[in-house]
């Protein structure tokens, strides 16, 4: 974090703090745990293998955490996250290495608002995830 | 119309528009930790605020889709939330989901179903939190 943002120099094309995540069988166990989300899939590998995955995958839930981190990493304490989505384009497994980014889109400084791309991008360069924030900062 | 391959059954379309059952739970100080724990993420606003994603944890009283035997793979396709006032321990959390839409789609690993599920959460003042679409995708066994 590099401090609070404001609104007055924010531009398009600005990159956010890069997040990056390298998850384990360990912390989807505890995602699951901590979510209530006890699909199979997550954690149990002859479950996940008998439906046609290549193994356990990752929560699609906890990579849109991490994507929203992008943004909350960002804003800073007096920033408001108003919107948020995500895409699920292709699976994640454990023990890869996750990589969350940020761009700016739009800036709407009267209303001090902005848009965000943001994705998730696995250790092979693959896109696997992607999404948006819209985020109220602060003026000066 | 369905199609003898059609994943879409008569009943799971009767079921488009209905509401799960409303059912309201308490954000735990020791949840939000632990959730905030889960996901690796250290902002110091946690646990005094949760985690945009938190209210996942919270349950979703999902209506029952009939016929969901016969799509048994379940996959996420895609959420978006929108966000009101914070959520903080203690808070009371009012949460209904509606199944929204449901449709049909070929895909890589054959048909597709396709379901939108919406929830509000509403908080003890009245105040709407948060809503959630979340797009979920259901498929037959493989063969």
């Amino acid at each position: 974090m590099s401090g609070q943002p404001y609104i007055d120099d924010v531009r398009v094309g600005d990159d956010l703090p890069v997040v990056v995540k390298r998850p384990t069988t360990r912390q989807l166990v505890q995602y699951a745990g901590a979510s209530g989300d006890f699909h199979e899939i997550h954690y149990d590998k002859d479950f996940a293998v008998a439906q046609g995955l290549p193994g356990v995958i990752i929560h699609g839930a906890l990579k849109s955490a991490w994507l929203a981190q992008v943004a909350t990493d960002w804003m800073g304490a007096a920033g408001r996250l108003e919107s948020f989505s995500v895409r699920y384009r292709d699976m994640d497994v454990p023990n890869d290495t996750l990589t969350c980014v940020g761009k700016v889109v739009e800036v709407d400084g009267a209303a001090g608002r902005v848009r965000c791309e943001l994705t998730l991008t696995n250790g092979a360069g693959k896109v696997t995830t992607t999404g948006e924030a819209v985020v109220v900062l602060p003026k000066r | 119309m369905t199609s003898p391959t059609s994943t879409l059954t008569p009943a799971m379309q009767a079921a488009v528009g209905k509401p799960g059952e409303r059912r309201t739970a308490i954000v735990e100080w020791g949840a939000v930790v632990r959730f905030a724990e889960a996901i690796g993420d250290g902002n110091p606003a946690y646990p005094d605020v949760a985690p945009p994603t938190f209210l996942r944890s919270m349950g979703r009283a999902t209506p029952d889709l009939p016929d969901a035997a016969t799509v048994p793979r379940v996959l996420d396709g895609a959420s978006e939330w929108h966000y009101g006032p914070p959520v903080r321990p203690g808070d009371a959390i009012d949460l209904t989901t509606v199944l929204e839409s449901l449709r049909e789609r070929e895909g890589r690993m054959g048909p597709m179903l396709i379901a939108d599920y919406v929830t509000t959460y509403v908080n003890q003042r009245g105040e709407t939190v948060a809503t959630q679409r979340s797009t979920v995708i259901r498929m037959r066994r493989s063969a």
